[in-house]
């Protein structure tokens, strides 16, 4: 043991004397924070909704058609009572849920005015802004053909828009959790791999393996530093989220902080099986942008919606890993949902540990080659 | 004006540190100069000084005449350079790594053609002439690496412990392209550990600490010291300065 | 018991073979040479012998354990100094001392003893980053690392390597005390001038094996006259010789050039072919043949 603690002292020595270290791990979350907080709008397609039509009649029959044939929108379910909203949206699929009151076909066509309500999940701000637009946009396209040129008392439907869980739409909102698994993963990932690279470079990784230490003692030692250094990170950036940026914690604290080591975990599992490939720091550090930072910014719904993604995409995106703990954040902090939600996701988490900690260790030779 | 290299008072300090202390020799046109120091004795900056590579503290120095601190770019021109580390590009083929050089230096093309393959002849290297350098044994490498060194018929080549790690007969056929070269009239400015190379030299400088201590033909050095061998003059001089 | 054996060791590297069937043995306490030029092979019978390869082909033994049966119990066994600087640079002097120590379960006290002499030097600079050392000075330090942890057996892969030629002594002086406490220990080297310091040496070229004996042995694998020649004009002296009937070699060596001649030449013959080429101050004299000598006659008759 006494081996072991020398070991993770060593690993202390060299990230606390090598400022450029030191400033990515603590630099870099400020920095994410501040960059990312220019959210940027984007283009919906196949966003699932959900439909509560009290009306049943035919005009909200033909909204909905219209809705679905557009290309932006599937349906994914039809609610029957106000009480499924909430439930529909913590599940997480349905961004959108579009509402006829009773009698609106008949309002319609009698007084002329009907309304209808839009509810979206505003936890994705992007998402939910772009789809309440399409939608409405439908809606008043519609309602345009269904008067007649010159009409002295045009047809009305007022679209009522509303969002939920994110009333205010703030940015932070979004970007936080992405910005957590970002810096984790680089942290974590990036990081590990690139210091046990160096240790192969300057040729100490052959005196360490002639030394009686075992290879997983040298591997808990590159991991455990930097495992405590992402947790210390992940949580400067929570306080940073709720602090500054005012981004409620509406579920527990305690799950957040056990997802988040979680995915730490998972992250230094990817930096171990990377580290276990790359002879360089060059090569770890590309494998490691390669395969986690371009993927998690561009296909986890970080920057770009899922939604909205090519199918191959999408489909990739399943294995990203930040994506599902982006899910989780978001599920903690702002709909308060606890592990009964958001156990299928930890679950894909738990197993992507498992397996990618299984092939590193198995990939483990105790000689050179 | 026949000399190569004029120093006087050549000195460059870095901060407190003063790497180089008021170094004053000359080396003539066509000789074989050895430049022996301890490890951080100062060679290396010396060496960079008069590659016009780094400016000095204070002192003159001419190079084949041209200023170290003013005419840099044409004193680039008439030297060449050759370290352990050769400069060949591994990931190219040896006529491809000549040209590349030749090309640097201005050589039009019929001269590049030409004088790839005068290298390729005079270096037996015909059959792997479109080889890889990365394929050549070591010993070729280095050859390969001197003839482009001088591809562009410089009149100083700085030659950095230029055989460290080969075969002795490699090492003597080294010896022999630098003896030939020499002949040709090319001057050879030389650093090496191996003392028995020290004794190929015309003449020999050995600095200490920044400074000249001692500079002769190898005779004249072992008779004023009172040893047989180069490795005892050097003993003598560097012994109890290196430890810091 | 011998400390090191090595059975017909062979090991690839693709189409390049490393080491071919490479045999010998060092007794305990011994301290044995690696002799060769890079490429030869001595890096890669390192790392076999210190359980980071496994032989393609053979079997190898460190005091009595299979470097690979065994590689776990071995490697508290050995020291090993690699090659190129394997310190943290980013650590002090004695903080690398102080890690290696704690690796291999021991401390510096309790084995200080043994590295007292070397490390009285490192002392003054214990609080300074082993990366801003002097070449001669990482050497040491690197050796103590090796040391630290009282091994039966010391690997030093080409220490010397771009070291100045103080600095070389030095540390040949260091193995000589170290030898005087029974260590045994084999060394790799390119400088033929170091193989005299050693008990016994391996000559190694491409892989294979030239020669195995004591240095003064290897002195007398030459058989052939030799003469150490001198003149004025060194360069025209080596073009004129080659080019003599009676010359089978003629190389550089310091000072004077060493000449083989065919069977029944005499100094006599020689100087009159030199005369008549008009050299002057022409010393010529009958030598015996070094090292450098042996091992350049090895490689070119095998």
């Amino acid at each position: 043991m006494n081996r072991f603690f020398a070991f993770v002292r060593k690993e202390f020595y060299h990230i606390q004397r090598d400022r450029r270290t030191v400033l990515i791990l603590f630099g870099m979350p400020l920095v994410m924070v501040i960059l990312f907080g220019f959210a940027l709008t984007n283009e919906i397609k196949n966003a699932q909704i959900a439909v509560l039509d009290f009306d049943h009649g035919q005009h909200s029959q033909r909204i909905i058609d219209r809705l679905l044939s557009s290309g932006y929108f599937r349906l994914r379910q039809s609610l029957t009572s106000y009480r499924d909203i909430e439930a529909t949206f913590r599940q997480g699929h349905v961004k959108l849920v579009v509402v006829f009151p009773p009698n609106f076909t008949n309002d319609y066509a009698h007084d002329g005015l009907a309304q209808v309500q839009l509810l979206a999940d505003a936890s994705e701000q992007n998402t939910a802004i772009s789809l309440t637009n399409y939608a409405t946009s439908i809606i008043q396209s519609y309602n345009n053909e269904q008067n007649p040129p010159n009409a002295a008392s045009p047809l009305q439907i007022s679209v009522e828009p509303r969002m939920v869980f994110n009333p205010d739409l703030k940015g932070a909102f979004v970007f936080v959790p992405g910005v957590m698994a970002m810096v984790l993963l680089l942290v974590s990932a990036l990081m590990t791999s690139v210091t046990i690279a160096r240790e192969k470079e300057t040729g100490t990784m052959e005196v360490l393996l002639v030394s009686p230490l075992s290879q997983l003692q040298i591997l808990f030692g590159k991991v455990l530093p930097y495992l405590l250094l992402s947790f210390l990170n992940g949580c400067i950036i929570i306080a940073l989220g709720i602090f500054l940026l005012g981004i409620p914690l509406n579920g527990s604290l305690l799950l957040l902080l056990a997802e988040t080591l979680l995915f730490i975990f998972l992250s230094l599992s990817l930096g171990l099986l990377i580290s276990t490939i790359a002879e360089t720091q060059l090569v770890a550090m590309f494998a490691s942008l390669l395969l986690m930072l371009m993927p998690t910014i561009f296909l986890s719904g970080f920057i770009f919606p899922i939604e909205s993604m090519p199918r191959a995409l999408q489909f990739i995106s399943q294995i990203i890993p930040a994506r599902y703990f982006i899910d989780i954040v978001k599920g903690i902090m702002i709909k308060g949902v606890g592990l009964g939600y958001l156990w299928k996701e930890t679950l894909v988490l738990v197993s992507m540990s498992a397996l990618l900690m299984g092939i590193s260790l198995h990939n483990l030779k105790p000689r050179l080659e | 004006m026949d000399k190569a290299v004029i120093t006087n008072k050549l000195t460059k300090k870095f901060g407190d540190f003063v790497a180089t202390n008021e170094i004053t020799f000359d080396v003539a046109q066509g000789e074989i100069f050895g430049f022996l120091g301890a490890n951080g004795a100062g060679k290396t900056t010396a060496i960079r000084m008069l590659c016009g590579l780094l400016k000095p503290t204070s002192g003159d120095a001419r190079i084949a005449g041209f200023d170290v601190y003013r005419q840099t770019e044409q004193i680039k021109q008439v030297i060449g350079y050759m370290s352990q580390k050769f400069s060949l590009y591994e990931d190219l083929t040896v006529r491809e790594n000549i040209r590349f050089y030749g090309g640097i230096y201005g050589l039009n093309r019929a001269d590049l053609k030409a004088k790839s393959d005068q290298i390729i002849e005079q270096l037996n290297l015909g059959s792997v002439a479109d080889k890889l350098v990365a394929s050549l044994p070591l010993g070729w490498k280095q050859r390969l690496a001197f003839s482009v060194a001088l591809v562009h018929n410089p009149r100083i080549v700085f030659l950095d412990e230029p055989t460290g790690g080969v075969d002795p007969i490699t090492r003597r056929q080294f010896w022999d392209m630098i003896y030939e070269a020499a002949d040709r009239g090319t001057t050879i400015f030389v650093t090496t550990h191996y003392m028995d190379e020290a004794e190929y030299c015309n003449r020999v400088s050995i600095m200490v600490d920044g400074r000249i201590k001692a500079l002769d033909t190898p005779s004249g050095l072992k008779r004023s010291f009172g040893t047989d061998s180069m490795d005892g003059v050097f003993q003598i001089l560097a012994r109890g300065t290196s430890t810091k | 018991m011998d400390a090191i054996v090595i059975d017909n060791v062979s090991k690839a590297y693709g189409s390049t073979k490393a080491v071919q069937t490479v045999s010998l043995s060092v007794k305990p306490g011994e301290l044995f040479g690696l002799i060769g030029p890079d490429g030869a092979g001595k890096t890669t019978l390192f790392k076999i012998l210190v359980t980071l390869l496994r032989p393609d082909e053979g079997r190898a033994t460190v005091v009595g354990r299979d470097v690979v049966k065994d590689f776990r119990a071995l490697r508290s066994l050995v020291g090993y100094m690699p090659g190129r600087f394997s310190l943290y640079p980013d650590l002090t002097v004695e903080e690398n001392l102080s890690f290696f120590a704690t690796v291999f379960g021991t401390s510096i006290q309790a084995n200080y003893d043994l590295i007292r002499e070397i490390y009285v030097q490192l002392e003054p600079f214990k609080d300074r980053r082993a990366g801003a050392l002097s070449g001669g000075m990482k050497q040491k330090l690197a050796l103590c690392c090796a040391l630290i942890h009282k091994p039966e057996v010391l690997f030093l892969d080409e220490p010397t390597t771009g070291v100045d030629a103080v600095s070389r002594k030095e540390f040949w002086e260091m193995l000589q005390r170290l030898k005087e406490r029974q260590l045994t220990m084999l060394v790799s080297t390119p400088y033929m001038d170091e193989a005299n310091r050693c008990d016994r040496i391996a000559l190694m070229q491409t892989g294979q094996i030239l020669a195995i004996d004591t240095p003064s042995g290897v002195e007398h694998l030459f058989r052939k006259p030799l003469y150490a020649v001198k003149a004025a004009e060194t360069f025209r002296l080596i073009q004129d010789l080659r080019k003599a009937p009676f010359t089978q070699t003629c190389y550089a060596f310091g000072e004077y050039l060493h000449l083989t001649t065919e069977e029944g030449t005499t100094p006599a013959d020689i100087d009159r072919y030199l005369r008549e080429r008009r050299h002057e101050h022409v010393t010529i004299k009958p030598i015996q043949a070094g090292i450098e000598d042996s091992f350049m006659a090895l490689m070119q008759h095998g």
